[in-house]
């Protein structure tokens, strides 16, 4: 589930970062709990400089300080950084290009599953991953799954934080409808969904061609009833019968989401939410604080709250993360000096106040940085620190692959629900033609 | 004066000698035919083979591959149009191709050829409207598909917004894009909004070749408006029309703008254009060599309805001076 980012956002954001460097005040920080570890010894090349790509910002303190950090560590090391910021539309396409052509950037910064794609392009980095996972705590379950190749110890990523979408809702339209929080079981979630539609404010996930949002909703509609993708090695086995139980279980759910959602994409759910049309979706951070920064809607952040998706069936909230997750190329003439300043970046010197400057947008790698001082600003935003504990992943629960990432790319899941949604396909059918499709994809 | 003649001949002398010189190599090369012909055309040879051919073959190559995105693929012969044809996303795509370029052209042809004839006529501020009519045609495509895309919101569509809150002739907000056969429809509109004023312009053009006498001929001979239209105006747009219509019936089939701004190719793919689908499989989903596939795909359909519209249209015997039967 991406969160969009709004224009407003980044401006009030940005501005009060601008206030804070004005003012030489320092945001708040934390005592992160490092062990005494030995860092792996990294002797870095002579002459040697580094050009990373990573995802552009979502908030502009991110960039700031992210910059500042490349910055000292120019300053420590003498090696230069020079760090690019690409649109996230891109940055796929780019990594594909940078492993295919064997030239460009030392480093980059891509989504959940762009080491496993290129692993062979890629350049081993379990020796600082064990350092770190022995100095702060051990890396967290999202994080050790895509961080490693599949099934080994060997890590090619190293995540650098996740982005997660749980349940946004309106605590007085629940309240009024007879709950203090939204119920953790599919009945009484549907029942909930039923008395919404019925006080006319409903709910409303997107079944629309909406990457983030559409392939989440979906993902948790099979996790919480059991249902998945993939077995554990990677066969497509989601013409099963909990697919089919979870999709008529949709069928009830549907009627209650206010109409128009199978034509939603990622931003329709944000609007809807803000024009108080509906009072129950699912969104990243983004949500809450785009009301909050508005003086018109700043009311109904007031009377927002998060909550973790309902686990229905799957011992834990099934949701997962957008991972940042970074790289080293083999074709990079300073790896060492590579390894070394990822390191740098995930040092709390460097990684806490990166983590403070995002304000929630993305989640810690690292056990121990559940400590930082974002976790204890707003209260709202604190459901988020524990999004890298979720053990889904897309492609759960198979091996993380390409045609993990195309499945959804191509809303396959997505597009068996809304199929069923709207009685276009009977459940079983729905079923069996996603699992053509998959298979398409999987066949090598 | 014998002295002037033999400083001029002495000044001339030079000149003379330049004239005799032979012509440098260089200047004999630019006057060989061969090497001239090839120097004028390279730029233009080099710059379609780079941007043109060079694409369009690796295109077509990609096709008979199974080369995704991050991986070079191997040739799998007619493996990918073998998957296609047992696709039902494939053939809905074709489904809906055929059914957008048949519908969304009639549609702008009916009213591009209603609005070029009214344009003909005399009335005030004539040429501002006929560039104001140009507008929808002007705006990137992009833009005005966000603009529909607002009107056709589930949520807050003007029209949506009329209907119920302002006239109260309905309860219930309209689905535009929420189920196939509504989506369908709303995007062809769209495509005929923005595909008019193309259509009007180049038929007003061919409405102003035609020569008054005819009509004057016309008239005296005492035929109605309906017959003017029918017996000269139609027939002598017929060449007009065919071009107008090829070029027309290739951008919508080919459209993808609109329905990957507004739709992308939902709800549930009833949406989907051959062009859209080629994108969705190709980038998005990373299989480049059935995403090539699919856009190799369209080319037959293309050939035909180009070879239709401008045999079935162009060619009239009467254009050659023969009788029409």
């Amino acid at each position: 589930m991406t969160s969009e980012i709004t224009r407003r956002d980044v401006l009030t954001l940005g501005a009060s970062a601008v206030a804070l460097a004005a003012t030489g005040a320092k945001p708040a920080h934390a005592d992160i709990n490092a062990a005494d570890v030995a860092a792996p010894s990294l002797p870095i090349e002579k002459g040697a400089s580094l050009r990373m790509l990573r995802p552009v910002r979502f908030v502009q303190p991110d960039e700031d300080v992210f910059r500042a950090n490349a910055k000292r560590f120019t300053e420590k090391t003498g090696v230069e950084v020079k760090v690019d910021f690409v649109g996230w539309e891109d940055i796929s396409q780019q990594t594909a290009v940078t492993a295919n052509s064997g030239a460009g950037p030392d480093i980059i910064i891509g989504f959940s599953d762009a080491p496993h794609i290129y692993v062979d392009k890629l350049i081993e980095l379990s020796d600082i991953a064990d350092y770190l996972d022995k100095r702060y705590g051990g890396w967290l379950p999202l994080a050790l799954r895509y961080g490693r190749k599949n099934k080994s110890n060997v890590w090619i990523g190293l995540p650098f934080g996740a982005s997660s979408g749980p349940l946004v809702y309106r605590k007085s339209i629940i309240q009024a409808a007879g709950y203090d929080k939204v119920p953790d079981d599919h009945a009484g979630f549907l029942a909930l969904c039923q008395k919404l539609k019925a006080a006319g404010k409903p709910a409303g996930f997107a079944l629309g061609n909406a990457v983030g949002d559409g392939n989440g909703f979906a993902s948790w509609l099979l996790w919480s009833h059991n249902a998945s993708l993939l077995d554990e090695e990677g066969n497509v086995i989601i013409n099963s019968k909990e697919t089919v139980t979870a999709l008529k279980y949709l069928k009830e759910l549907y009627p209650t989401f206010i109409a128009g959602t199978t034509s939603w994409n990622d931003v329709s759910n944000n609007r809807a939410y803000s024009a108080q049309d509906i009072s129950l979706t699912a969104n990243g951070v983004s949500l809450y604080f785009s009301l909050k920064n508005d003086p018109a809607t700043k009311a109904i952040a007031d009377d927002t709250e998060h909550q973790l998706i309902p686990k229905g069936l799957a011992p834990i909230s099934p949701m997962a993360g957008l991972t940042l997750n970074a790289m080293v190329f083999k074709h990079s003439p300073y790896p060492n000096a590579a390894k070394a300043f990822l390191q740098f970046m995930l040092e709390k010197e460097q990684y806490e106040p990166w983590l403070n400057a995002n304000s929630g947008y993305w989640a810690q790698p690292l056990a121990a940085y559940a400590d930082a001082a974002v976790w204890s600003g707003d209260p709202k935003v604190k459901i988020f620190k524990d999004t890298m504990k979720s053990t889904y992943y897309n492609g759960y629960k198979g091996p993380i692959s390409t045609a993990t990432g195309a499945v959804n790319a191509d809303y396959v899941l997505v597009q068996m629900c809304a199929s069923v949604a709207t009685d276009a396909a009977t459940p079983e059918a729905a079923a069996a033609e996603a699992e053509r499709r998959a298979k398409r994809y999987f066949r090598r | 004066m014998t002295d002037n003649v033999v400083s001029m001949s002495v000044t001339t002398l030079p000149s003379r000698r330049l004239v005799q010189r032979q012509p440098s190599w260089f200047a004999r090369l630019l006057d060989y035919k061969p090497f001239l012909i090839v120097i004028c055309l390279a730029p233009a040879v080099g710059l379609l083979t780079v941007f043109l051919t060079y694409p369009l073959g690796l295109g077509v190559w990609l096709a008979f591959t199974d080369a995704t995105i991050g991986r070079r693929g191997v040739f799998v012969g007619l493996e990918n149009f073998q998957y296609l044809l047992t696709d039902p996303l494939w053939w809905g795509a074709v489904f809906y191709s055929t059914l957008y370029t048949a519908i969304a052209t009639f549609g702008k042809f009916a009213l591009g050829f209603w609005l070029a004839l009214l344009l003909n006529n005399h009335f005030p501020f004539k040429s501002v409207i006929r560039a104001i009519v140009l507008l929808p045609w002007i705006v990137p495509t992009v833009l005005s598909a966000l603009a529909f895309w607002w009107i056709y919101d589930p949520q807050f569509s003007i029209i949506s917004y009329l209907l119920v809150d302002v006239l109260h002739l309905r309860a219930t907000n309209i689905d535009f894009l929420g189920s196939p056969w509504p989506a369908r429809f709303s995007l062809i509109a769209a495509n005929i909004w923005r595909g008019i004023p193309f259509v009007a312009i180049s038929l007003l053009a061919g409405l102003q070749t035609i020569s008054p006498s005819l009509y004057e001929a016309a008239m005296l001979d005492g035929a109605t408006n309906w017959q003017r239209f029918r017996y000269i105006t139609f027939p002598m747009m017929m060449p007009i029309l065919a071009i107008v219509m090829t070029f027309s019936i290739i951008f919508t089939f080919t459209d993808f703008q609109l329905v990957y701004a507004i739709t992308r190719g939902g709800p549930i793919n009833s949406t989907h254009l051959l062009a859209t689908l080629a994108f969705q499989r190709g980038i998005a989903g990373g299989e480049l060599g059935e995403g090539a596939a699919i856009a190799v795909s369209m080319v037959p359909f293309l050939v035909f309805a180009t070879l239709f519209s401008y045999f079935g249209l162009a060619r009239r015997k009467w254009q050659q001076g023969e009788a029409n039967d």
